[in-house]
């Protein structure tokens, strides 16, 4: 028993991060329809900025808003210069578009950091904390809770607020959105900068575990990708549920089956869903806009 | 990229093919630096034999094809009489058939045991093995009386291929590996892996063959499930960066490393002090990065070629390299190197030292 709940814990820190990475893609796929795949990047962009700033002396707090706000310039450039200049391109001109900024990103880290591991030091210790026969770290609590706060945060933006209602009817509907004054030129820069920042946070949260270097954020990319997919593409829930459940499959996959198998066990499972349920777990059948 | 010194008509060229950039240029630049710097400093000191070296370096960015591509150059072309270099194993494989063809001494910096085994008459290595590291290893867990391990590797070109050696000795030490858990080279956490590895019967120690961020994570999830019993990393992780990376968990690792990582550590009546201290200073100095082992491989593979050179008083290839395969008590940052007919790299297990993490930095176990 104390090794299952070990699996869990480990699953869901790690799945918390897919969690987030997918949560990015949705809320851009949402408002734009496109498939962002430099959403790595931007976790990459968090953990990199935050560990170069503090090694500069920079206080963590300030290095973690400092690189939080990084994240969202980049996101908006990423929107203004190379999304909303090929407006009205097909989804998969988007896409290429999107991998593209993703290997021009990784390029650029290289360049400005370096092409080593760093770490952070954990925001509250490293001594372990034993529960029932598992041991989790202090930081695992840091991810976990931040995202949910996260996802609460979001759900309040969009529920709760004019702006967050605005970006709710352009994912609906972008022509019925603008027929009734929304901006939603600005809505999607808005997504874009979201889905940066929440990135760049899951990156700043989980760097103490996990390390990071300058291409960490193409494997994330595809987790979070395949998690979006599971939790079926465009709904926030899914995404959540998703990502945890990418996270628990590789870590119960690698503890009681094998661990050379640990990527392939979460995909064939996410295939074998997708085969069944093409919408994923939470899709919803496919409305077609007329 | 070419050095190359002028071209005066009584040189000796010698060649060489590193990765000095892409994915391998963390072995590649520094062995690029140190031939560079050591054909300098032999010029100055008047040559060999009465004349110049002339040293011609191709970038081979770890790509094989590149590698096969610049050794026919530097056979047909640049006409060398011996070539230092392969920085990978992949590069020196690629490049083997063209110099035994030519008849051209090749002197490897890489690391498997293929390269040496079975033995081909114009290659040879200066590095140690991934099989030595795991009877290094072995031995020191046979000395304490552990006998029964559990394993965890990477699953990468090094981890795999370490592995295999590993469990093609383990037996000749009484150790019986009773977990055997692999991890992908990119993967952010193992604990899984390790609770498995904990929760195996009887295991007494833990071996981790991996390279890159890998055996730094394994480091960290280690402490963090609070497992007791020692962990051994391999010579893959032997550079400060590990230290830095693996923090307060790197406390009590044991690792095989080259002696060149406890330079200023050795004792004084240590007979590899003097060339291991030497080289670093003499590195350190001019290029004010911090020494790396692997630079070290390609110091003693120009080192045993210019003896040989010296004691076969020719340029010419076939003399150069029965000379090679005559080396004999060559100290090198590696350790003492005899060769012989059926050992072209002649290093044996006194070239490894056990080293034990203390304080955030290495220390001689033994």
């Amino acid at each position: 028993m104390p090794e299952l709940l070990q699996f869990c814990v480990s699953g869901l820190t790690v799945g918390a991060v897919y969690a987030l990475v997918a949560l990015g893609f949705t809320i851009i796929y949402n408002a734009s329809d496109v498939v962002n795949f430099a959403q790595g990047e931007f976790v990459m962009i968090g953990g990199m900025t935050t560990v170069f700033a503090t090694a500069a002396g920079v206080p963590l707090p300030l290095a973690v808003i400092g690189a939080i706000l990084v994240a969202m310039v980049v996101g908006l450039l990423l929107h203004r210069l190379a999304i909303e200049p090929a407006r009205g391109a097909s989804p998969v001109t988007l896409i290429i578009i999107t991998i593209g900024a993703s290997i021009f990103l990784r390029g650029l880290a290289q360049v400005v950091f370096d092409k080593q591991f760093h770490s952070l030091p954990a925001f509250s210790g490293d001594t372990p904390i034993r529960f029932g026969g598992a041991a989790i770290l202090p930081q695992s609590f840091w991810v976990l809770g931040g995202a949910a706060v996260i996802v609460v945060l979001l759900w309040a933006f969009f529920n709760r607020t004019l702006i967050g209602k605005a970006v709710l009817a352009t994912a609906a509907n972008r022509l019925a959105a603008r027929l009734v004054g929304i901006n939603t030129s600005f809505v999607m820069g808005l997504s874009f900068v979201m889905s940066a920042a929440i990135g760049a946070i899951a990156g700043i949260l989980v760097t103490p575990i996990t390390l990071t270097s300058y291409d960490v954020g193409m494997l994330l990319a595809l987790k979070g990708f395949a998690a979006a997919m599971l939790g079926g593409m465009g709904n926030p829930l899914g995404a959540v549920v998703g990502g945890l459940a990418v996270g628990l499959l590789e870590a119960l996959g690698a503890g009681y089956i094998s661990s050379t198998y640990k990527d392939a066990i979460a995909f064939i499972v996410i295939l074998v869903v997708l085969f069944a349920m093409p919408g994923g777990l939470f899709g919803k059948a496919s409305v077609e806009r007329v | 990229m070419v050095w190359a010194a002028p071209a005066a008509a009584d040189t000796i060229k010698i060649g060489a093919s590193l990765s000095v950039t892409g994915p391998a240029s963390f072995l590649g630049d520094p062995e690029a630096k140190t031939l560079e710097m050591y054909v300098e400093k032999l010029n100055a000191e008047g040559g060999v034999n009465g004349k110049q070296l002339e040293l011609i370096v191709y970038d081979d960015s770890a790509d094989a094809n590149k590698a096969r591509t610049f050794a026919t150059r530097l056979v047909e072309d640049d006409e060398v009489v011996a070539v230092v270099g392969g920085s990978t194993t992949g590069t020196t494989m690629a490049m083997i058939p063209v110099f035994e063809d030519a008849g051209i001494p090749f002197i490897s910096l890489a690391g498997a045991v293929v390269i040496i085994d079975p033995v081909k008459e114009f290659t040879f290595k200066t590095p140690h093995t991934d099989r030595m590291a795991c009877e290094k290893i072995f031995a020191d867990m046979q000395a304490k009386g552990l006998a029964k391990i559990g394993m965890i590797s990477g699953t990468g070109g090094f981890g795999k291929s370490m592995r295999e050696q590993c469990l093609s000795v383990v037996g000749n030490y009484g150790i019986e590996i009773v977990a055997d858990e692999t991890y992908g080279p990119s993967d952010s956490d193992m604990t899984p892996q390790l609770t498995n590895i904990k929760n195996a019967a009887g295991v007494q120690a833990v071996i981790n063959p991996g390279f890159g961020q890998g055996p730094a994570i394994v480091t960290r999830n280690y402490k963090q499930l609070g497992i007791e019993v020692p962990l051994y990393q391999s010579h893959g992780v032997a550079s400060k960066s590990f230290i830095d990376l693996a923090g307060d968990a790197a406390e009590g690792v044991r690792l095989p490393a080259s002696a060149l990582l406890v330079a200023d550590k050795l004792p004084d009546s240590d007979p590899q002090k003097a060339v291991v201290t030497g080289y670093k200073s003499m590195y350190e100095e001019k290029t004010g990065l911090p020494v790396s082992t692997f630079g070290g491989h390609a110091y003693d593979g120009l080192m045993i070629l210019v003896e040989a050179m010296k004691r076969a008083g020719s340029e010419d290839p076939k003399a150069i390299r029965d000379e090679i395969e005559k080396t004999s008590g060559f100290m090198g940052t590696a350790g003492v190197v005899n060769m012989s007919a059926d050992d072209h790299m002649g290093l044996d297990l006194t070239a490894f030292r056990m080293l034990e993490i203390r304080g955030g930095d290495w220390t001689l176990a033994e």
